[in-house]
């Protein structure tokens, strides 16, 4: 493939200080420890993994709000950390996210129109209020929602709705590319198959890129190009979406396919699962060698004291001491 | 006889902005030893539904009900003499025949008091053991619901546990109590999904082995689809289609039952398979529509639906749905 990827990550990591005391010893979360991939333009890329696992960090680091410890980003072709500026201006306006928390992420003060507006006004798109108007008016009529709600407030519409005008105010400055944080978890599952086909429509016809980020691996599959599997701050499998959900290579993935309940009794009722033992890890004090050795079917003598490394397998990246030869 | 049984319940909650109807006319069955799945959208009522069967509604609910029965014992709220004679024996049925598993399990434990102590009392409540046999039936059940070094978390508090482990303490007491019915609301809901299959696998297993029935609240198809028998399908306060897994998942009758079908991914089949969202949102219970509750929503209403409720239409013993299409007029049309 000759072309290049819009995004570019490259040995990312994102930690906190999360010492308590003043005499008490440094204690460090690695959110996100040593995480690379690209997307390329027009693609879906889907992050999946439990909760805790560096997701929202590793979104948030992408669109800046968190400085990474270490590793780089390149966006059409430049680094991130060195953006100064009107480029680190066009940067804030081509990268935008979607919270996961329709409930929350919306000043509950402004209007529809004003929430939509805002970021119009901070990166200077239109010259007049007028236009402005025109364009919320036609935002709103892309995202499913009516003109006269443009001078409602975010209480008076439901979870799926406002999940609509937050999308509708990241498209507000035609972005390249839209981290969507877990966008449809906290909707009804009639909805979220709204907000799902609205964000492959958009795609279809503005030509974007997104980081799907979710803990729902079938909603995952469905909208992604190339899925990739985190656990405990690491990308441990990285592939096309069919191939990661077809053929799963890393024991995590493949007990994280076998966790999903299937929405068919036949199936669901016959199919024996992989119940993996305990649960995750503290972060703080992360497993030495492989970070899945505590919970691991396969694990084996080497991997509680050897870092996997990602190798490719296929066509596909994953961190596993069994497929290293 | 089957061990639950509710006909004709209503449950209204008055409030500043008037009247929530928030279950209406609701009727239902639940067998001994079987799994029943009650699924439908935030709001639709499911877990008023049950609150109102076990004495949990809030102050501000009111409670109707044709009949409540449960292990052959009459539990309607106005077939007793007064308020606290109700709520003494509901108290009684929760802590003995029924056990309840919520999303939030903190609601069931006590934050002040250690874990083990927790389970050494419900055991002692139920059975005639020595406090030392309590602490050692306690262990056992800590091992089985799979708490790892249950010696050293038996002296824990609540809080140094995390959801998932909690969640399997209010089951290992649900099963030292060897209840008949476990009514579980959203149970793993705030769980990861390996936590959640282990969750899930447990209660499989409570049922299997100790032949209690569970009645499921969940928005999740994937998880009524593994653990129940039967479904019922909630939708602005009424149950709109009930019958067996089979009949639901393959056989569905109603549109809303189908469109719940149809925006699901199946992650087994083929990819490009668009979803077909259901428009609109549900409706709002302060003024639910005359007719159908789907109605607004509907892409195959009829002019009937805007004025009537749906009668109920009746296809097998076990299948039922409230649709005008599937009313004999229409069908015959
Ligand atoms: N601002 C912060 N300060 C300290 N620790 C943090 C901060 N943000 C996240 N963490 C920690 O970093 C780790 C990764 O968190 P993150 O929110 O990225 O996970 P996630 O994969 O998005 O999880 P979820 O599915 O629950 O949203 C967690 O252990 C979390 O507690
Ligand atoms: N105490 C209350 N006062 C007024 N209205 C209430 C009260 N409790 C619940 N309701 C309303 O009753 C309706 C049914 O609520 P219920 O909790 O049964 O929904 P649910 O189906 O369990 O939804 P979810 O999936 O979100 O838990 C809702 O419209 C809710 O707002
Ligand atoms: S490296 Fe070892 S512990 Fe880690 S996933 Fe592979 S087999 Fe399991
Ligand atoms: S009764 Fe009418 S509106 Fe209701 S689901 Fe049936 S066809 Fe649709
Ligand atoms: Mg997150
Ligand atoms: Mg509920």
């Amino acid at each position: 493939m000759s072309e290049k990827p819009i995004l570019s990550v490259r040995n990312l990591k994102t930690y906190f200080d999360v010492t308590k005391g003043l005499f008490s010893k440094k204690q460090i979360v690695k959110a996100v420890d040593d995480v690379s991939f690209d997307v390329m333009p027009n693609e879906t890329f889907g992050l999946v993994g439990e909760s805790g696992c560096g997701k929202t960090t590793l979104g948030r680091t992408i669109v800046k709000l968190y400085d990474p410890v270490e590793g780089s980003i390149e966006f059409m072709g430049k680094d991130i950390a060195n953006l100064k500026g009107a480029e680190l201006k066009a940067y804030r306006k081509d990268m935008q996210m979607i919270f996961q928390d329709p409930y929350a992420s919306l000043n509950p003060r402004m209007t529809v129109g004003e929430i939509i507006k805002e970021p119009m006004i901070i990166h200077n798109i239109y010259n007049t209020d007028a236009e402005r108007e025109e364009r919320v008016v036609e935002l709103l009529r892309i995202v499913g929602l009516k003109p006269d709600h443009i001078r409602r407030y975010p209480a008076e519409f439901s979870g799926g709705q406002r999940q609509r005008i937050g999308i509708a105010r990241a498209l507000a400055v035609n972005p390249k590319f839209i981290v969507c944080d877990e966008p449809i978890s906290a909707l009804d599952v009639s909805i979220q198959a709204q907000v799902i086909n609205l964000l492959e429509n958009i795609q279809k016809e503005m030509g974007l890129s997104y980081l799907f980020i979710a803990h729902d691996l079938s909603m995952v599959k469905h909208i992604s190009d190339k899925i990739g599997v985190m656990y405990l701050g690491h990308m441990v499998e990285m592939g096309k979406s069919d191939d990661v959900y077809h053929r799963p290579l890393h024991p995590y993935t493949t007990a994280l396919l076998s966790a999903i309940p299937i929405p068919d009794p036949d199936v669901a009722k016959a199919k024996s699962r992989i119940l993996l033992e305990g649960e995750i890890p503290s972060p703080i004090n992360p497993p030495t060698g492989c970070p899945f050795s505590t919970r691991c079917p396969k694990a084996t003598e080497r991997c509680r004291k050897e870092m996997p490394q990602p190798i490719e397998v296929g066509g596909r990246m994953v961190a596993c001491h069994l497929y290293e030869r | 006889m089957a061990l639950l049984e509710v006909e004709n319940l209503k449950t209204d909650f008055t409030t500043d902005q008037g009247m929530v109807h928030a279950v209406r006319d609701v009727t239902f069955s639940v067998e001994q030893g079987e799994a029943l799945g009650i699924v439908g959208e935030s709001g639709s009522g499911k877990s008023q539904t049950m609150y109102s069967i076990i004495g949990l509604l809030a102050d501000n609910g009111i409670v109707n009900a044709k009949r409540i029965t449960f292990d052959g014992k009459d539990i309607a709220p106005e077939n007793f003499v007064n308020k606290k004679t109700y709520e003494d024996a509901m108290k009684d049925i929760r802590g003995n025949s029924m056990a309840m598993i919520f999303q939030d399990p903190m609601t069931f434990l006590n934050p002040i008091m250690k874990i083990g102590d927790q389970l050494t009392e419900t055991i002692m409540n139920h059975n005639k053991v020595s406090e030392k046999d309590a602490h050692e039936l306690a262990l056992e059940l800590m091992r089985k619901v799979g708490i790892p070094s249950p010696e050293k978390r038996i002296n824990q508090y609540p809080f140094e546990f995390t959801g998932g482990m909690r969640q399997r303490i209010i089951i290992a007491i649900a099963l030292a109590n060897n209840p008949k019915l476990i009514i579980a609301d959203e149970p793993t809901t705030a769980l990861d999904v390996t936590i959640q299959a282990q969750v899930l696998e447990l209660i499989d297993e409570l049922k299997k082995n100790s032949g209690s029935a569970v009645i499921m609240i969940t928005h999740d198809l994937g998880v009524v689809a593994k653990l129940c028998d039967r479904i019922a399908i909630m939708y602005g306060g009424k149950i709109v289609e009930i019958g067996t897994d089979k009949e639901i998942f393959y056989d569905p009758k109603h549109p809303y039952t189908k469109g719940l079908l149809n925006c699901i991914a199946n992650p087994d089949e083929d990819d490009d398979k668009e979803l077909e969202p259901i428009p609109g949102s549900p409706p709002d219970l302060l003024n639910p529509p005359k007719g159908c509750p789907f109605v607004d929503r509907c892409t195959e209403a009829m002019r009937v639906c805007k004025e009537y409720q749906p009668e109920v239409t009746k296809f097998t013993e076990t299948h039922q749905c409230a649709c005008w299409l599937c009313h004999e007029k229409a069908v015959t049309k």
